[in-house]
This record gives structure tokens, C-alpha cells and sequence, in this order.
């Protein structure tokens, strides 16, 4: 016969309490290894989420569309039409935050002292704000008012670099469609930061129609960029765009133009998993020796409860309810303590030490804890699942222990 | 057919290389209803039979029946679900949960069996005013003497009405005054419930009270006799 639940409850919670310093430290394990699970994961959740919307959100974007061969090739020969049909009607509808048809060709910058190589950019600066440029990222001057704005933005280092300044003039160079040089001098109206320094050496925004002009190329575009819901689910927008296009335009997630991203956000997900086990496997050793002393003092009592005729199954479950209540409890101030500590470091933790290190993986120099209810959900899962498997030895011992023999034990 | 039938027990301890013998050919018949004393001085095989009986411990050889099944073929479960519904424990050292109260060490066994809680309650109750441990419901083992924890664990073994209570030096620890009341519950239960009593003591006030005495040593049954016991008519 089993008995109640309630019963066993209050056995275990009772016998959870008898050796209460014991109880308390493994506690403290617990609620640490549970805070580590989740803040480190939202740590690195951010980090990896921090490298991703650096790479793909205000220029990439989740999905980007071009014409065949741009990629290998990315010249003013390769240009799309500006949507139309059946592209317009999927870029309104629900499925698109926001998205922006741009110029995108290499081109040569040069001031009065230096030059260098750069992508130009032909936008529309509203459409560009909304896909994610943040208008903040302009420390002199301004931004482009609109896409006949005749002004250049050039990035901070860029400006460095050339030793020029806001107000100068600065002549950008490309090639058209007949792989004659178009040039056109600009004056520098505005000057960003951004996150990584290499693209404020590398990419340069002028308003589309002046670059279109240059360029001759009509209202053509180099590329279509559009922001889905989120950037873990491009394949549905990917799906309803490639049915919406030409056969030989080309509709890429940023998850394929960027493997290197992708592969991150891969091993992301498995590091998270391998080191909530790692982190557990440790903790386990702790509970395993914590539930195996609590059984070897209390071999006389456990004979008694089966000699009064418990059934080992309930001695087994008693065991188990102990270890729940034990995990259950860490669980609860190891998930307090984390996301206290998630919401206290929302402002970000500042390793601009390493910001160089930072940089070359593409992130910032500014951690943000990201936390995903799939992570803390996972947290929770592993210590609990993986701490009735531990607690399963212990237990099971307890039930192989003669009645007599226990009985007797002092 | 006899409510306990012990066939030809053995069973042997091992202490380096000297055999201890728990139980030497030990053939036994109990009817139901029976009030038996068991005396011998220690090391006879008193609790060794007792163990057996209940099923606690294993023979080496020979077989046990209870209402006709072969408790010596039972598994683990069964031998559970024989202890918890039909025999009452009394150990010799009490035995108590240490985390429970008194009241929740007399309930324990009726929340196995699955008693309702007031059910348990009003029983539990009753069987505390019985031993004279009114008041003392609250209490744990650590704030009880050895005799009021002696009274909780006969409590215990009784307040479920078992048919056959194996009972090992439980009026240990007691006064006179409440080994006779434990002794009168007893007698009450056996008479009117038709519990069967086996009781291993030394204590010669106790063996007035059984119908049949049986003296152990060395493992076997040096005697086998009737009395009048106390508490019967013609006692």
C-alpha cells in the first residue's frame, strides 16, 4: 500500500529539516548552480544576441533579396527592380516589421588628403531608421533627410582616416552599368559611431536617388533588406518572399548569408544545454552524498517503516519527495536570484577592457543579459529531471536493506 | 486450520566461524485467537521467531504459514501488505519515527492503509487516553521517557486492530500500573476481537496473563503449556 502523498510530505519535509545545516549548505549549492545556469546563460544569450543584431539588424536585416550573381559579384550589374505585385503585398503585410530597398555597390572615397574603399549605401533614410539605424549613432551633424538628400554620413573612423571633417567635401567614386567610372563630389553633413569600428571605416550613406542618379540606373536597387517578428524565425518570411519574386532573384535569411552567425547561434544553443549539465553534473555529487548520509543515519528508521509494512516503492518515493523539495526549494532562490541579478544588470555590464577581443567576435563592448523563458524553462527541467535520476541510487538503496538488519542497526 | 503454522524453522547466524542458532528446528502451531508468552533468556531465539513470524527475517529452512499462505514465499511487497494490514509490530526498543508526534507515530500505520484522516484522528484519540498519554499528543519521541514511548509504539501497534500482534519485550520500561492496563488492553483486544498475541518477555507479571507458555533455548522449545491465563474466566 502506498501512503498519500500528503503523508510522505511531511515525512520528507520533516526529515529535510533534521540536519538542517546539511540541508542549508546543499541548498546554497543548489541556488548557486541554479543562479549560474540562468544568469550565464543570459549572458551569453546576450552576447550572442548582442553579435547577431550586429550583424544583421539595420543593414543585413532577417532577409535580404537581391538579383542572381550579386553576391559574387555585388556591381550596379546586378540590380533588382523596386517591389512590385506580389513582393509589395508580402512586404505589408504582418509577417514585415519593416524593410528598405537600398543601393549597395563598392566605391572609392577620397578627401583632400587621403582615400579609401568603401561600400556605398544609396538609402532611404526613413526606411533605414525603421529597419533599425539608430538615428543616436550620430554624433556631428546629422543624418540624411531624405533619399534626394545630396549630403554624405561617413563613419567616425572614416573621418579619421581621410582627416577630413563635417562640412568638407569628400568625391565618391563607382562604376555604372557600362563599367564607366560615375563619380560625384558630396558634402559631409553627418558623422556616425557604431558598435564596430570597421564599419565606420567601411560603409558611407547617401540618399538612393542622388546614388541612383550617379549610378544611372533608374529606380533599379542593389538589394531589398527586410526585418521579420524575430531573427530566429526567418523561414516563413523567407518561404512567402521566394514565392513572391522571380525564379532567379535570389531571398536569403541572414542565417545563410552569414554562417558564421548562424553556427554561433548553433553552438550557442548547444553550450547552453552542455553547460547547464556540466554545472548540474557537479551539483549532483553534493546531492547525492547529501541524500546517501541522510539515508545511512536513518537505516534503523527506514527498517521500521518497512517492518510496519511500507512498501519499498514508498520509501523509494519518500526519498524522492525529500530530493524534490530539496531542488524544489534551490530552484526557487537560484531563479529569485538570477533574474534579480538579470534585471539589476539590464543597463549592461561595461568590457570595454576587452572591447578590441569583443570586436573581433563581433560583439560590443556592452554585455547585456538577454534572458529566453526557453533557457530558465530549461534550467528548471535539467536540475529537476536530472536530480530524480541522481536521487534514484540513493533511494534505491534505502530499499535494500533487510528490516532486521536495519532494525538493529544504532 | 491453525491461524500460525510453523514447520521445522531453522535459521543461523554466522559470527566468524561459530553458528549461532536463531532457530533449531522450531515447529509451531497457533491457533487464532491465542494469548502466548514466549520466555527464555536472551539469545534463546525469542525475537528470532518473532522476526520470522512477521516476516522480517528469512529462514534457512523450514516454512511459515499464516491462515494457510506461505509467508516464506511472499516478496518484498507482499510481506509489506501482510505486516501493514494483519500483524502488529511492539519492538523491543521501541522504535518510534523520530520527525512524527505521538499521535502521528499511532497514525502512521492507519495513513498506509489508507485510513481517512478523521477516521485516524478519532482512533488515534482514543488509544492515547488508553495508554494514559492524554495531552501528550504533540510530542515527539525526543520529548517523551522511555516508558511513554514504549506506550506510543504498543499504541501503535494496536490502534489498527491487526489480527495478530508480535509483541518483544513491551511492558519494558513500564510501572505496574501500566502494564497492567497494557496487559488488560490486550486481553480485551484478544478477547474480544480475537487478536492473537505472541509476547517474548522476561517479565514473570506479564506471563500470568497468557493462556500458553512457551520456554526457548538455544533455538528450540524446551516447553510447551497451557495456564489460565489472567484476565480469562477461571484465571
Amino acid at each position: 500500500m502506498a501512503m498519500p502523498f500528503s503523508g510522505l510530505s511531511l515525512l520528507a519535509w520533516r526529515n529535510l529539516w533534521r540536519n538542517y545545516r546539511r540541508t542549508l549548505i546543499m541548498l546554497l549549492a543548489i541556488t548557486v548552480g541554479v543562479w549560474s545556469m540562468i544568469f550565464m546563460t543570459a549572458l551569453l544569450r546576450g552576447m550572442v544576441d548582442n553579435m547577431v543584431r550586429q550583424g544583421i539588424t539595420a543593414l543585413p536585416g532577417h532577409v535580404q533579396i537581391h538579383a542572381a550573381g550579386f553576391r559574387d559579384d555585388p556591381s550596379v550589374a546586378h540590380r533588382l527592380t523596386r517591389p512590385a505585385g506580389a513582393l509589395a503585398t508580402v512586404l505589408d503585410s504582418e509577417m514585415v516589421t519593416a524593410w528598405a530597398s537600398r543601393i549597395k555597390v563598392p566605391a572609392v572615397i577620397s578627401s583632400e588628403q587621403d582615400n579609401r574603399g568603401v561600400v556605398l549605401l544609396g538609402v532611404d533614410p526613413v526606411d533605414e531608421v525603421s529597419l533599425g539605424f539608430v538615428l543616436d549613432d550620430i554624433t556631428q551633424g546629422r543624418y540624411l533627410s531624405s533619399s534626394d538628400d545630396p549630403g554624405i554620413v561617413i563613419g567616425q573612423k572614416l573621418l579619421q582616416r581621410l582627416e577630413t571633417r563635417l562640412g568638407k567635401r569628400v568625391v565618391v567614386m563607382s562604376q555604372d552599368p557600362e563599367n564607366a567610372i560615375a563619380e560625384r563630389g558630396f558634402r559631409v553633413v553627418g558623422v556616425f559611431r557604431a558598435e564596430l569600428e570597421s564599419r565606420e571605416e567601411s560603409i558611407v550613406f547617401a540618399g538612393r536617388e542622388i546614388i541612383q542618379d550617379m549610378l544611372g540606373i533608374g529606380s533599379d536597387v542593389s538589394e531589398i533588406a527586410v526585418l521579420g517578428k524575430h531573427y530566429r524565425t526567418p523561414e516563413s518570411l523567407v518561404t512567402a518572399i521566394r514565392e513572391a519574386v522571380p525564379a532567379d532573384e535570389e531571398v536569403l535569411s541572414w542565417l545563410q548569408l552569414d554562417p558564421f552567425l548562424s553556427s554561433m547561434l548553433k553552438v550557442m544553443d548547444g553550450f547552453v544545454l552542455v553547460w547547464m549539465v556540466v554545472i548540474f553534473m557537479a551539483l549532483s555529487f553534493g546531492l547525492v552524498n547529501t541524500l546517501m548520509m541522510a539515508i545511512f543515519e536513518r537505516v534503523r528508521e527506514i527498517g521500521l517503516m518497512r517492518a510496519l509494512g511500507m512498501r519499498p516503492s514508498a520509501i523509494v518515493y519518500q526519498i524522492l519527495v525529500e530530493s524534490l523539495m530539496l531542488l524544489g526549494l534551490g530552484l526557487l532562490a537560484g531563479n529569485v536570484l538570477a533574474l534579480a541579478t538579470i534585471i539589476w544588470l539590464a543597463d549592461g555590464i561595461d568590457v570595454s577592457g576587452v572591447a578590441k577581443g569583443m570586436e573581433m567576435m563581433g560583439a560590443s563592448s556592452m554585455m547585456y543579459p538577454v534572458m529566453e523563458w526557453p533557457d530558465l524553462v530549461l534550467a528548471n527541467l535539467v536540475v529537476i529531471v536530472l536530480g530524480i535520476i541522481t536521487s534514484l541510487l540513493p533511494a534505491w538503496r534505502a530499499t535494500q536493506y533487510r528490516p532486521v538488519e536495519a532494525l538493529g542497526k544504532t | 486450520m491453525s491461524a500460525i503454522s510453523c514447520i521445522d524453522m531453522c535459521k543461523y547466524y554466522r559470527q566468524g566461524d561459530a553458528v549461532i542458532k536463531g532457530l533449531d528446528h522450531v515447529s509451531l502451531e497457533i491457533d487464532q485467537g491465542s494469548f502466548i508468552c514466549l520466555s527464555g533468556p536472551s539469545g534463546s531465539g525469542k525475537t528470532t521467531l518473532l522476526n520470522a513470524i512477521g516476516g522480517l527475517d528469512t529462514l534457512d529452512s523450514g516454512q511459515i504459514s499464516i491462515d494457510g499462505e506461505r509467508v516464506d514465499l511472499l516478496d518484498k511487497a507482499e510481506l509489506a501488505d501482510l505486516r501493514l494490514f494483519h500483524i502488529g509490530f511492539v519492538f523491543q526498543a521501541y522504535n518510534l519515527i523520530p520527525v512524527l508526534s505521538a499521535r502521528e507515530n499511532i497514525e502512521f500505520v492507519m495513513q498506509v492503509q489508507g485510513v481517512s484522516a478523521a477516521v485516524r484522528r478519532q482512533r488515534s484519540s482514543e488509544i492515547l487516553k488508553e495508554v494514559g498519554l492524554e495531552g501528550m499528543e504533540d510530542r515527539r519521541p525526543a520529548q517523551l521517557s522511555g516508558g511513554q514511548q514504549q506506550r506510543v509504539a504498543v499504541a501503535r501497534a494496536i490502534v489498527s486492530q491487526p489480527k495478530l500482534v508480535l509483541a518483544d519485550e513491551p511492558t519494558a520500561n513500564l510501572d505496574s500500573n501500566s502494564m497492567e492496563r497494557l496487559m488488560s488492553r490486550f486481553r480485551e483486544l484478544n478477547r474480544v476481537h480475537k487478536v492473537t498475541f505472541l509476547i517474548a518477555t522476561h517479565d514473570h507479571r506479564v506471563m500470568q496473563w497468557a493462556d500458553r507458555r512457551i520456554s526457548m533455548e538455544d533455538g528450540r522449545i524446551t516447553r510447551d503449556e497451557l495456564q489460565a491465563g489472567k484476565g480469562t474466566p477461571g484465571a
